[in-house]
């Protein structure tokens, strides 16, 4: 089956560069998958998982925002934050989801506060949905 | 023993332990520059990819126009300082802030026409004392700083300038050049006027449209150029400060030696006094 580089960066390190047989992603106008030989192109990422396929076995990716840029002889994922499965802290993750819903619930109506609330929520929901992939 | 000699013995002692301690301090900040100097390179493909990828749509989309890219009239200017939380690192921190302040002082009549952005607290300090307008502060970062860690200040100095409330954003920091050598520096940030230039067009394709992703990254882009700088100004601290205590164990060497010296003399001294004294003593018999 024929391959493609993917590598994923943030600002901190490179997390990921691997051949891969597809990958799907959540751009901002909706899921898309990736397989190779696809055309040039760069779209924004909604906060989602990122589902790596090499071979049979796919790895979610907890991918917080950014962007992917596909070029003909590799593809790129650039975001703030990007995560393995092992290596997210559930516990955490947890914490941080029921401390977005309560300031959700407080019902103030700032709404910088509001807007970080829900980003914060949709953030720990993705890492959730990743490391539960492994951990249930 | 007389009593200047106990002193002088003290004295040494003290040195000593001085020196003791810059020289632990010397080796620490080496060991971190090197961690420093590695995570700025682990950030450069990160920054370098975006840039590449904003250029490409700036240069190769015509009438393309974001806020962002454009000077518009100056009413009000933001400063964004990087200090260190600690001294004991030489000049650098006042460097960066001399420089800072005859900056504000060309361009600016009165406190109301910048506000500033301070990340450090040696900064904020600085800032406070002289009752100059901080908008936000960052203190207490550690000496590696992750991305996660000056998000909030770099998203708020953009969002400032997205929302009108400041026209330009000028970032100043302390340049590495090597341990040896850095430079403060002030450079502006926002607009980024010249993005376009040099870029290559790339043919991508843009989803939902190039002005669409240039929205979303450009805002990113300058967050990271901020996360660059303050690598750069991390690595410059740690780099002054580990010259700054070579120079300290340095002198703390030749001043014990010194002192030894005089010790010794002081020492002989003594010893042929108290000889001559017996001699006479033995002579007066």
């Amino acid at each position: 089956m024929s391959t493609f580089l993917l590598e994923i960066v943030t600002p901190d390190r490179l997390v990921y560069s691997e051949q891969v047989n597809s990958i799907t992603v959540r751009g901002i106008e909706g899921e898309l998958g990736i397989l190779p030989g696809h055309i040039p192109f760069v779209t924004p990422l909604q906060v989602a998982p990122v589902n790596v396929k090499i071979g049979s076995q796919v790895t979610p990716f907890a991918v917080q925002g950014g962007f992917v840029e596909v070029r003909k002889d590799k593809v790129v994922i650039l975001a703030e934050s990007a995560e393995r499965p092992e290596e997210i802290d559930f516990e955490r993750a947890e914490a941080a989801k029921e401390r977005a819903e309560t300031r959700l619930n407080a019902g103030r109506q700032d709404e910088v506060d509001h807007r970080r609330a829900e980003l914060s929520l949709q953030r720990a929901m993705n890492r959730i949905k990743v490391s539960g992939g492994i951990k249930h | 023993m007389a009593r200047g000699l106990r002193d002088i013995k003290r004295q040494i002692k003290s040195i000593q332990n001085t020196k003791q301690i810059t020289k632990a301090m010397e080796m620490v900040a080496a060991a971190k520059l090197r961690r420093a100097q590695e995570k700025a390179t682990s950030a450069l493909p990160y920054s370098e990819k975006l840039k590449e990828v904003v250029g490409s749509i700036a240069a190769g989309t015509q009438g393309i126009s974001h806020p962002m890219l454009e000077k518009r009239e100056v009413k009000k200017t933001g400063y964004l300082v990087i200090t260190s939380d600690r001294g004991l690192a030489g000049a650098s921190n006042s460097n960066i802030l001399r420089r800072v302040s005859t900056f504000l002082a060309e361009r600016h009549q009165s406190k109301d026409e910048y506000s500033l952005f301070v990340i450090g607290r040696k900064g904020r300090d600085y800032f406070r004392r002289r009752e100059l307008p901080i908008v936000e502060e960052l203190t207490d970062l550690s000496d590696s700083p992750t991305y996660g860690d000056i998000k909030s200040i770099a998203n708020a100095a953009v969002r400032q300038y997205e929302l009108g409330q400041i026209d330009e954003l000028y970032i100043c920091y302390n340049l590495f050049l090597n341990a040896l050598t850095q430079t403060p520096e002030v450079d502006q940030l926002l607009p980024m006027e010249n993005i376009g230039e040099g870029a290559s067009v790339s043919g991508h394709e843009y989803e939902p449209s190039p002005e669409a992703v240039l929205e979303a990254l450009l805002p990113k882009y300058a967050e990271t150029l901020i996360f660059s700088a303050m690598l750069n100004a991390k690595a410059s601290e740690l780099g002054a400060k580990m010259t700054a205590m070579g120079a300290a164990t340095k002198n703390a060497s030749k001043l014990i030696g010194e002192l030894k010296l005089t010790y010794n003399r002081a020492r002989q001294a003594a010893i042929t006094q108290e000889i001559s004294e017996i001699v006479a003593g033995a002579d007066a018999q």
